[in-house]
């Protein structure tokens, strides 16, 4: 196995800049190891070689014009398949998009072009990015790098197991209830869900919009501040985006890195723990808040009593966006139309392009989001989880009175089997029982790796303030120095 | 049975509210940058915004919510500080995304009113809203019903799609007995006068720029309202007056004969001035409205709105009776210019020195002529008030006569030169050289020695034709009436 694939894409960005190592070499290792290993990762839906060595090309030549590089340029990163591509296939893991080429790129995708990240591909993810396994997705599975048998997490499980298999340094997630976290928790890496409004949504295709928010995923926390400052800022074609300066999240990973954390009150979150986390889960949060207090932080508890009803918040706000954002795949445009014999009428066309281009689960949240938004339900059920929402941004206002940063397991469990849970939805959601609360109040939270249980990683969630991301990953980046990196014991994988 | 019109009035008192739909005319589309030009080649005036394509994000044009806003306040309306657009869902080949960006329950503007005038009575329509949305593609059916059921196939043009609308609300007018047809087209077309003098719509009734859905009800005097129904597609002045005494009589006739009146929706058709059923509001679709999570609330600042308030130009009302003083005519005469939008040309001709009478007589006749034969606005022919009042002094002078005066028009309209120069060019002016006429009529009597004969004979009328003769070889420059009598005298002819 190359060298190149191993190093963090800060380290591939200096070797490229110094000489040692040409974008095209870098690219073609990660498109080897992708041959390699992808055939029982299964991270990617689609891989462009061709466009990934053009790129590489481009950052390259510009090199021998004596340009200076920006600080990614030549490193690879794969993509969550719910971005936009010009180009370049663009499902959200659905069979209703299958063969749609977008024609036009994500702002995100148009700021790692320019800043010359090359793209390899596009990632698996559970379809329309509903679920947190993966197992959503309509094409196939994701494999977990650490045990083939379990879930990557998800939704972003490609992303996640992408940068995990050593496939690319780098990947794009969107999180709407915890979709970047998770996964990055149950396959050892970093993911960070920006602070709502701090990275553009134009181009992403919409799940719940309120709620949806791309973001970074990397081997290191400075790995994945680098590609959060890329992509981060106001955009003027998504009116939700901030008008703000980017978080400085770069100097704050650095900072970090110097292992001081004097002076900074971390709380413990009273109600994400206990009866229902994994014992083992428990067990490695426990030994990462002894970390925390050995660099000097103050650790305090704190009480969020709202938090308990994220999860039926969470479970009627997003379905009812998802029921009128989905509403656009109707076979007029573009995708896949089925029916169309001639005998059909127009809403029998779309009625049989619906139900043969969504899954399972995402019919069952367009059903309940449709019902949530009917006449007389409105205020009952949307209306009254948006008041929710009010409840438990003012239960982080308070916390924050007491700490700089909460801190939680990122996910009550360690990967689980594939297929394990696929028949039972109650299940699955609860995945999401430690990540949902920062998503419904639009606050910005990272999970770093916290060692391993049973043999499989463990992650730890550090939240911060609306628009404080760089605390994320400074205490993030702290806590990363002072202990052993997880990755270095996933198993090797073999052809 | 058929009632007419009086019988139903005699007994029935109607109650008649209006909703009109306004494009306005920005350059741009309501969220995305295309073109909002009438007329292009379909579907060229798109972009991923208004096709509805995955991904793409509405931003909301900043010069809709200004017309807006001064249309509100024309309106006498209140503008709220804090609005917010809704997601109207439904399924309809025509919406790109399955949803219509509207307003629901927070509209920008709203508890206005505005007097309208109906022979010498005053009537307030009260409006209960103004708000923004976005208007839908146009489907084209090819096929024998030239409607969607049993079309062949469906042509959908998506230039249309995104261009701003404003929706007008009126609140329930009752009282307006017999002239509630009148009153509601009084009532259109001051909404029409108002919103070309604001400059936000040209208003183009012939292109579908303002469209009115009418609702009408009878009641017995003293009872309740009754069940109105909804007319849509109700397209030009005309028709609004047609729509609301079409239905009136229909309604009465069903009352008459014991039936309830159905609250439906009913289609007007142009051509034949009746209404016929649409769908039922009792299997009407539930829009699941909901905010629109993609837009931030419009909060107009306060010291904008005024600002906006102190600039509103003169306004048709206020401009209809400063007019009427200035001009001194009838009622009738007032509205027969304001229906043709020639009242500020004949005040300005009249300031600029012509006699009311002439220059009503100029703006209302050939001018008005020229302007139809030429498809446009009387005030964008290409003839200013001063020329017209230039035109009137000659020819009350002697100069030229009318038929001269008409040439000297057309002068202008053909060179865009001015009055003087056209006369001078073109030699336009009276003869009155009696020497020169008496020589013409002795040709024309020697080249038509049938026709001298026949009005010898005592076929007065005859004359005409000479008289043209005659007129030809002076190009028209001599005075019709002259001619005749020369022409008279040198056949022996006494009238």
């Amino acid at each position: 196995m190359s060298d190149l694939i191993r190093l963090s894409a800060a380290d591939t960005a200096a070797a490229i800049a110094r000489g040692e190592a040409s974008a095209v070499e870098v690219a073609q290792a990660h498109l080897d190891r992708i041959s390699a290993v992808d055939g029982q990762v299964r991270a990617f839906l689609h891989v462009d070689a061709e466009g990934a060595i053009a790129a590489a090309q481009a950052v390259d030549a510009r090199r021998a014009a004596g340009e200076t590089l920006l600080p990614l340029a030549g490193v690879p990163l794969a993509m969550k398949d719910v971005v936009v591509t010009e180009g370049l296939p663009t499902t959200a893991g659905s069979k209703i998009l299958e063969g749609w080429r977008p024609p036009y790129d994500a702002t995100i995708t148009r700021r790692i072009k320019d800043a010359g990240i090359v793209i390899l591909g596009k990632t698996n993810m559970d379809e329309f990015a509903m679920g947190s396994s993966t197992e959503n997705s309509a094409y196939h599975p994701t494999h977990n790098p650490w045990d083939l048998t379990r879930i990557p997490g998800g939704s972003s499980g490609g992303s996640s197991a992408a940068v995990a298999a050593y496939e690319a340094p780098l990947s794009i997630g969107t999180d709407t209830g915890g979709s970047i976290r998770q996964p990055a928790a149950v396959t050892g890496i970093v993911g960070h869900k920006p602070t709502y409004g701090a990275v553009s949504r134009y181009g992403l295709i919409a799940f719940s919009s309120s709620l949806d928010q791309a973001g970074p995923f990397g081997r290191t926390v400075l790995d994945a501040a680098l590609l959060h400052e890329v992509i981060a800022g106001h955009d003027r074609c998504d009116s939700t985006s901030l008008d703000l300066p980017v978080a400085p999240v770069v100097a704050a990973a650095r900072e970090g890195a110097t292992g001081d954390l004097r002076g900074v009150r971390i709380g413990v979150v009273r109600e994400l723990g206990g009866e229902g986390y994994q014992a083992g889960v428990l067990q490695s949060f426990a030994a990462a808040l002894d970390t925390l207090r050995g660099l000097g932080a103050e650790i305090v508890e704190v009480s969020c009593p709202h938090f308990e009803y994220a999860l039926a918040a969470y479970y009627l706000i997003a379905p009812s966006e998802c029921s009128s954002n989905l509403a656009r795949f109707d076979s007029v445009r573009y995708g896949l139309r089925v029916g169309d014999d001639g005998a059909n009428s127009l809403e029998d066309v779309m009625s049989l392009t619906r139900e043969a281009g969504f899954g399972p689960e995402v019919k069952r949240r367009i059903i309940i989001g449709t019902y949530a938004l009917s006449s007389g339900y409105y205020d009952a059920y949307y209306g009254q989880a948006q008041k929710v929402r009010t409840l438990i941004a003012r239960d982080f206002a308070a916390a924050f009175e007491q700490a700089d940063v909460l801190v939680s397991p990122t996910s009550p469990f360690v990967a689980f089997g594939i297929g394990e849970r696929v028949d039972d939805p109650m299940a699955m959601y609860i995945n999401d029982l430690c990540t949902l609360p920062a998503s419904l109040a639009g606050t910005p939270a990272i999970s770093v790796p916290c060692g391993l249980s049973e043999g499989l990683p463990v992650g730890l969630q550090i939240m911060a303030p609306t628009l404080a991301d760089e605390r994320c990953y400074r205490v993030g980046a702290a806590f990363e120095s002072a202990v052993a990196p997880v990755l270095a014991s996933i198993p090797e994988l073999t052809r | 049975m058929t009632l007419t019109y009086d019988d139903v009035l005699a007994r029935y008192e109607p109650v008649f509210g209006l909703e009109t739909h306004v494009e306005l005319g920005t350059v741009s589309k309501m969220f995305c940058g295309c073109s909002t030009e009438f007329g292009a080649e379909p579907n060229t005036h798109t972009c991923p915004v208004c096709l509805g394509l995955p991904g793409a994000l509405p931003v909301v044009n900043e010069t809709a919510i200004e017309s807006t806003i001064k249309i509100g306040l024309a309106l006498n309306c209140s503008i709220a500080a804090w609005s917010r657009f809704a997601r109207k869902n439904y399924f309809y080949p025509d919406m790109p995304k399955n949803y219509q960006i509207s307003q629901y329950d927070e509209p920008l503007c709203s508890e206005g009113y505005v007097d309208v005038e109906v022979e010498g009575t005053t009537y307030r329509v009260g409006i209960e809203r103004v708000h923004m949305e976005e208007d839908t593609g146009k489907n084209t059916h090819v096929g024998t019903s030239g409607r969607i059921h049993g079309a062949e196939y469906s042509l959908v043009d998506f230039n249309r799609a995104g261009i701003p609308l404003i929706e007008i609300v009126t609140k329930p007018v009752p009282g307006a007995g017999r002239l509630a047809p009148e009153v509601a087209k009084a009532y259109v077309t001051l909404l029409r006068d108002l919103l070309r003098t604001l400059g936000v719509s040209d208003v183009r009734m012939e292109q579908g720029s303002l469209r009115c859905d009418v609702n009408t009800s009878l009641n017995l005097p003293g009872a309740e309202w009754g069940t109105r129904t909804e007319t849509k597609n109700v397209n030009s002045l005309r028709s609004v007056e047609r729509a609301v005494r079409t239905e009136i009589v229909r309604q009465a006739e069903l009352l008459d004969q014991g039936q309830r009146i159905i609250q439906e929706t009913r289609h007007f058709s142009e051509t034949t001035g009746d209404t016929r059923p649409g769908r039922s509001k009792e299997e009407a679709t539930d829009y699941r409205y909901f905010p629109e999570p993609d837009l931030v609330p419009v909060a107009p600042d306060a010291a904008w709105i005024e600002t906006l308030r102190a600039n509103l130009p003169e306004l048709p009302a206020a401009r209809r009776a400063r007019m009427r003083d200035v001009l001194g005519v009838s009622a009738d005469d007032m509205q027969a210019m304001t229906n043709a939008g020639v009242v500020d040309l004949v005040g300005a001709t009249v300031e600029a020195g012509a006699p009311v009478a002439e220059a009503r007589n100029w703006w209302m006749g050939y001018l008005a002529q020229k302007a139809n034969e030429r498809e446009v606005d009387a005030a964008d022919l290409g003839v200013t008030p001063a020329q017209v009042a230039r035109l009137v002094a000659l020819v009350a002078d002697g100069s030229l006569s009318v038929t001269l005066a008409r040439q000297a028009v057309d002068g202008v309209l053909e060179t865009g030169a001015d009055v003087d120069a056209v006369v001078a060019e073109r030699g336009l002016k009276v003869v009155s050289d009696t020497g020169a006429l008496e020589t013409a009529a002795d040709e024309a009597i020697a080249a038509n020695p049938d026709i001298a004969e026949k009005v010898r004979g005592g076929k007065l009328p005859a004359v005409g034709a000479l008289v043209g003769a005659v007129m030809k070889a002076t190009r028209g420059q001599a005075d019709a009436a002259a001619v005749r009598a020369i022409l008279l005298e040198r056949l022996g002819v006494t009238e």
